[in-house]
């Protein structure tokens, strides 16, 4: 079928952008061998090859150990963001949505609060840090009250009394961690690092824990584009059609959340990939959720890795943080893409 | 074919029993396999709270059985599989093309993390065929003019293969010619797919037309019910829709079909 054969397209499409950027995003930097070696080493590391390419050990730890925990980060975060932005769009069906809508960003963000403000003097001696589940527990629990605030107010259906609680609960944590932050002056500039999300420091600890997240996620998400295609005629039609509305939508908002506050907790709040990442390739690719769910994942994992690289050269040796560098990249793009190609948004 | 029984139905909106207004009032009606029944009566009347309850999109009092069988028993999936329905506005995302749009209509049948067998696609490509829809079977819905969506819309409701279709003000925006294009279609579908079809409908004289039997709805009460010419008389239609018409009805004598036309006169009695 000739549908069959264009997703195998964008798909093969989709993969050869992401392993680019994995590709880019592990010859660059400050520090380490020539760019133009280190392919030539990644193949090389492949098993039944071998050739010499000129990269020490020395060398390669950087590669290794430095720049490809980041890559890795970077993809998981961006992937899981643009997939959980596409699915979020699509179960509210609102373009305006992001991942952090039902509060995920917010609870995380007093978490994180919370957690500094206890201070790193208390926890520094402590086996796990703190930060970063604490951010995740808040993240789940401020989303759990938007769902039962809006559940309890419009019935588990509507889907626009689900947004309007987020938009409350998301002003209330906010509140708390002003509050919080004004009576805790000292860890303001520590807190706001944390809220502009950060990809460097990664390590491959971080990214072990957060895969389990972004696989058992993404896959639920894969596995709900049918479902997400029917929500597209209203919440009314897709019940005569047979969909549960309720519980899928349940479903869905659970497994984006999940994957959402664990990338968000050990990488921060990297704004604008999960809102405009899933546009991007509705426009480029369609609306369909066969394909924008696949796409959205390998494109958000690609621009997020791609976005990382100016980050460590612009202003080396210090970092530009990498939700100014999304913004600054994807902004512009976006509405180039929006006056090319005439859609109304 | 499939028989709707409604035994007692009525359908309250509000939570609070001060505010709590009845849209319909116990309601009792067999609608046979196979038959054609139009609901009339004016805005408000509960015609679409009906609809929307045999549907399951509202919760209602008594008993709604297709087949004897309760529709609130049935899952989602078994109800849809039984029960098509055409909302009054359809919401039709613009850029899904027809075809995509068309395979919803074959949900029910999809398992939960299942997609669209060949034999889905067959029988939505059948659909396409038969409602001359070919051509626009590729093209995006917002591409698509007034008349060509309302049977892109009727296609996903026949891709369901449900005996029962529910359409809620179907021709309402549609021109004459649109109109009567539409309601033809019903027509032929109902006998080829022997398909049990409850209509929502303000044009009345294409409501007598092309029904079987008019049941008139005001307040949320049956005022009227039966063939056309005994339900559409310009006293009743005067009282109930406070309108001033003339009904004509014309016997063909060869075959002895009748025809009730409404003719709205002017002087139209004060509010």
């Amino acid at each position: 079928m000739d549908t069959a054969r264009r997703d195998r397209t964008w798909l093969l499409a989709g993969a050869a952008f992401l392993l680019f950027a994995v590709v880019v995003g592990a010859s660059t930097g400050p520090a380490g061998p020539d760019w133009w070696r280190v392919p030539l080493e990644l193949v090389n590391r492949l098993p039944l090859v071998s050739f010499d390419t000129g990269v020490s050990e020395a060398e390669w730890k950087i590669v290794w150990q430095i720049r490809m925990p980041r890559v890795a980060l970077g993809g998981l975060v961006g992937g899981m963001l643009s997939i959980a932005g596409a699915s979020y769009q699509g179960v509210f069906r609102n373009p305006l949505v992001d991942p952090y809508l039902l509060g995920a960003a917010a609870g995380a963000g007093l978490g994180a609060t919370i957690a500094l403000t206890i201070g790193r003097g208390v926890t520094a001696s402590w086996p796990l840090d703190p930060v970063p589940t604490v951010a995740f527990l808040f993240a789940l629990a401020t989303v759990m009250v938007t769902y039962t605030v809006g559940a309890a107010f419009g019935g588990s259906r509507s889907g626009v009394t689900l947004v309007l609680a987020g938009v409350a609960v998301v002003s209330f944590a906010t509140a708390v961690q002003t509050f919080i932050l004004q009576r805790n002056l000292e860890v303001i500039r520590e807190v706001f690092q944390w809220i502009l999300g950060r990809l460097s420091g990664a390590t491959w600890a971080d990214v072990r824990l957060v895969v389990p997240y972004v696989v058992v996620s993404s896959i639920v998400l894969m596995l709900h584009r049918r479902h997400l295609d029917v929500f597209r005629v209203g919440d009314e039609e897709a019940a005569t059609l047979g969909v549960s509305v309720g519980r899928t939508r349940l479903v869905i908002v659970v497994a984006a959340t999940l994957g959402t506050a664990a990338v968000v907790s050990v990488s921060g709040l990297i704004g604008f990939v999960g809102l405009v990442v899933p546009h991007v390739v509705r426009l480029l690719a369609g609306a369909g959720h066969r394909r924008l769910l696949p796409l959205s994942l390998m494109g958000g994992a690609a621009f997020l890795i791609l976005a990382d690289v100016p980050g460590r050269m612009l202003t080396r040796p210090a970092e530009t943080p990498i939700g100014v560098v999304t913004a600054f990249i994807g902004a512009p793009f976006f509405i180039y893409l929006l006056r090319t190609r005439k859609v109304t948004a | 074919m499939s028989g709707v029984g409604l035994d007692g139905v009525t359908v309250t909106y509000g939570r609070r029993a001060s505010r709590r207004t009845t849209a319909v009032a116990p309601f009792t009606d067999e609608v046979a396999a196979g038959e054609w029944v139009g609901l009339i009566g004016p805005n408000g009347a509960g015609k679409s709270s009906l609809l929307r309850a045999i549907v399951g999109l509202v919760e209602h009092g008594g008993e709604i059985g297709i087949d004897g069988r309760d529709v609130r028993e049935m899952s989602d999936r078994e109800r849809a599989a039984l029960i098509a329905y055409v909302p009054q506005q359809p919401l039709i995302p613009d850029d899904m093309t027809a075809r995509e749009y068309a395979l919803l209509g074959r949900s029910p049948y999809i398992n939960y993390f299942g997609s669209e067998s060949h034999n889905d696609r067959v029988v939505v490509a059948d659909v396409l065929r038969r409602l001359e829809l070919e051509p626009f079977a590729d093209r995006l819905l917002g591409e698509l003019s007034g008349g060509e969506r309302q049977r892109v819309v009727l296609a996903r409701a026949l891709a369901q293969q449900a005996p029962v279709l529910l359409l809620d003000e179907p021709t309402s925006a549609l021109d004459i010619g649109h109109q009567q294009q539409a309601l033809e279609l019903v027509a032929e579908l109902r006998r080829h797919d022997e398909l049990t079809v409850v209509s929502a409908m303000h044009d009345l004289t294409l409501a007598a037309t092309y029904t079987d039997r008019l049941t008139m709805l005001h307040h949320g009460v049956v005022v009227a019910s039966g063939v056309a010419a005994d339900v559409l008389t310009a006293e009743r239609l005067g009282d109930v829709y406070n309108v001033c018409v003339t009904v004509d009805v014309e016997t063909d004598d060869a075959t002895g079909d009748t025809t009730v036309i409404v003719v709205p006169r002017r002087g139209a009695p004060a509010p």
